[in-house]
């Protein structure tokens, strides 16, 4: 195989070294360079952290007004959990969805710019880059999950300080949105310009929130929109993090179930996502 | 002759209707640096694109660095560099932090990491931007950022897609005395694309004519203006020798508005 007379500046003189071979190195190198590329999201947020500021006002509207206001009415059943508190994980799960669902818009972006065509020629498997970027989503929406949490505490919702709990939350948070983001990433490689993702991302967002528990409970609708409600990750999500966030904390399906359903659907969004990655440079 | 580092075998890609690349054959020797030359729209973006991997061909061939683009698309990406035509860095981060993620996603040893990155900015003349957002770049330093985040990984081949598109002629002059040291220094394969003749003129050992995806004919600069047998012929002569065309016609909307794009973030 022939390799130039020197090689580029840098070190010593062997050109591009043959990738890692066997099993466990391919593994560790998919994990560093998934972590890679959902550092590259978190390094930019760490210099224009403006992004992060202007989310926070959504979550604290829904709280602070729509919660409140509804607490006081009492007109959603739900038990002996004050609604306040039945909303808060809600809301958590709402504003993560809100920003993995748009965080596909990027990838346009980035196509534009020519940086997603670096990605793909570098030695980085679809995966990789796949399963990184949609992390990098789940990322930028645990800073809403801080907020929230201080929220509930002023509200004086009734939490749940469980370090247990609180790691489950963080994995409930991070699963879930890489999940919504590989959704969003999916729909960015099928329509390709931003006019038209701003469009889906919006018919996208509305369905998903409503046909969930997120706001009121599962029992309150109709039959045609429980069917709807199973079969949405977001349900199951709201699921678990109120089972883990609330002192008194139920859960209808269990955190098993739960669990389950987010990482299948994970797995298989991101799957889908890494196999239609390339398309977007053609 | 030793066994070429690039070489293409009937390489065709199609769009629906349209032919973008035609059955080109071309064969670049090992630290050559050979030039595609053509107008927009003339199938050179498409031609490379196929080369890296990114875009797979309708029908023929292609070896880049002894592995098949078909069968070894792995290997060929390990061997190669590449700086797109668009200006494709990261202007919310710093140079730096640009070269660090593609450090990773070419498994450089993170004991190696820094120092190879401050090598190659510094090989670029960028040492002191390097903590700099690269948004506060001007469109040359972007684009001597993007060659330096290339050839990280050491690469044997490099691509570079209309290098010096979009940049005032001071800036186009550093970046072509840059890739001459990369070429000098390190005896780095290039292959680029290109619609400045005086860019394929200067900078290619041989350059390939193309005109409506097809390669109209392959030399040396000085051969070819040579052949067709009129004193002082530029490249652009014999363009038109063989094509029957200006260089300048050409180019869809979408090459265009890219161009322009490009041309924008320069400022």
């Amino acid at each position: 195989m022939f390799q130039g007379r020197g090689a580029p500046p840098g070190g010593s003189a062997e050109a591009a070294l043959p990738g890692p071979r066997n099993p466990l190195s391919v593994i560790s190198g998919f994990l560093d360079k998934t972590l890679a590329m959902s550092e590259f999201e978190v390094r930019k947020i760490r210099h224009d952290p403006t992004e992060i500021i202007m989310r926070a006002v959504q979550p604290v509207i829904w709280l602070l007004v729509f919660g409140e206001v509804f607490t006081h009415i009492r007109a959603i059943p739900t038990g002996d959990v004050p609604y306040i508190d039945f909303l808060t994980p809600g809301v958590l799960a709402q504003s993560t969805l809100f920003i993995a669902i748009f965080s596909g818009i990027a990838l346009i972006w980035e196509r534009d710019l020519g940086i997603v065509h670096k990605f793909l020629v570098s030695p980085t498997s679809r995966g990789a880059l796949a399963l990184g970027k949609a992390l990098s989503g789940g990322v930028r929406g645990l800073p809403q999950a801080v907020l929230i949490f201080i929220l509930a505490v002023i509200l004086k919702v009734q939490i749940d300080w469980n370090p247990l709990n609180l790691l489950g939350v963080l994995a409930v948070v991070l699963i879930g949105a890489t999940a919504f983001s590989s959704i969003s990433m999916i729909v960015a490689f099928l329509v390709k310009t931003r006019e038209r993702f701003m469009g889906i991302g919006q018919v996208l967002t509305m369905p998903l929130f409503f046909a969930s528990s997120a706001i009121y409970p599962i029992s309150v609708m109709p039959r045609w929109l429980q069917v709807i409600a199973h079969i949405n990750p977001l349900t199951y999500q709201v699921d678990a993090l109120r089972r883990l966030m609330l002192v008194h904390g139920e859960s209808t399906y269990n955190l098993g179930l739960d669990f389950g359903v987010l990482i299948f659907a994970t797995v298989v969004l991101v799957i889908i996502s890494a196999r239609l990655y390339p398309n977007i440079a053609r | 002759m030793t066994a070429p580092i690039i070489e293409t075998n009937a390489l065709t890609r199609s769009f629906g209707e349209l032919v973008a690349v035609n059955a080109m054959t071309i064969s670049v020797q090992p630290g050559e640096t050979f030039g595609l030359l053509g107008p927009n729209g003339a199938g050179k973006t498409t031609a490379i694109k196929m080369l890296i991997t990114l875009l797979p061909p309708t029908s023929g061939d292609a070896s880049v660095a002894g592995y098949s683009i078909l069968s070894r698309a792995g290997d060929v990406r390990r061997m190669i560099g590449y700086v797109p035509q668009m200006l494709s860095t990261e202007g919310a981060l710093t140079g730096y932090e640009n070269l660090l993620i593609f450090a990773r996603l070419y498994d450089i040893p993170r004991g190696e990491r820094k120092t190879r990155i401050h090598n190659a900015l510094k090989f670029m003349g960028l040492e002191e931007e390097s903590d700099r957002l690269v948004r506060t770049y001007s469109g040359g330093m972007v684009r001597r950022l993007e060659i330096a985040q290339s050839i990280l990984h050491r690469p044997p081949v490099l691509f570079l897609d209309e290098p010096t598109v979009g940049l005032d002629p001071l800036a186009r002059k550093a970046v072509w005395e840059h890739i001459e040291q990369l070429r000098n220094d390190y005896g780095t394969t290039i292959l680029m694309t290109t619609h400045l003749m005086e860019e394929a003129d200067s900078m290619c050992d041989r350059v390939a004519i193309m005109h409506r995806g097809k390669v109209a004919v392959t030399g040396k600069p000085d051969d070819l203006k040579a052949s067709i047998g009129r004193e002082g012929a530029t490249l652009e002569d014999v363009f038109i020798y063989h094509t029957g065309s200006e260089l300048e016609s050409g180019g869809s909307y979408r090459d265009v508005s890219r161009t322009r794009r490009t041309a924008r973030r320069l400022g």
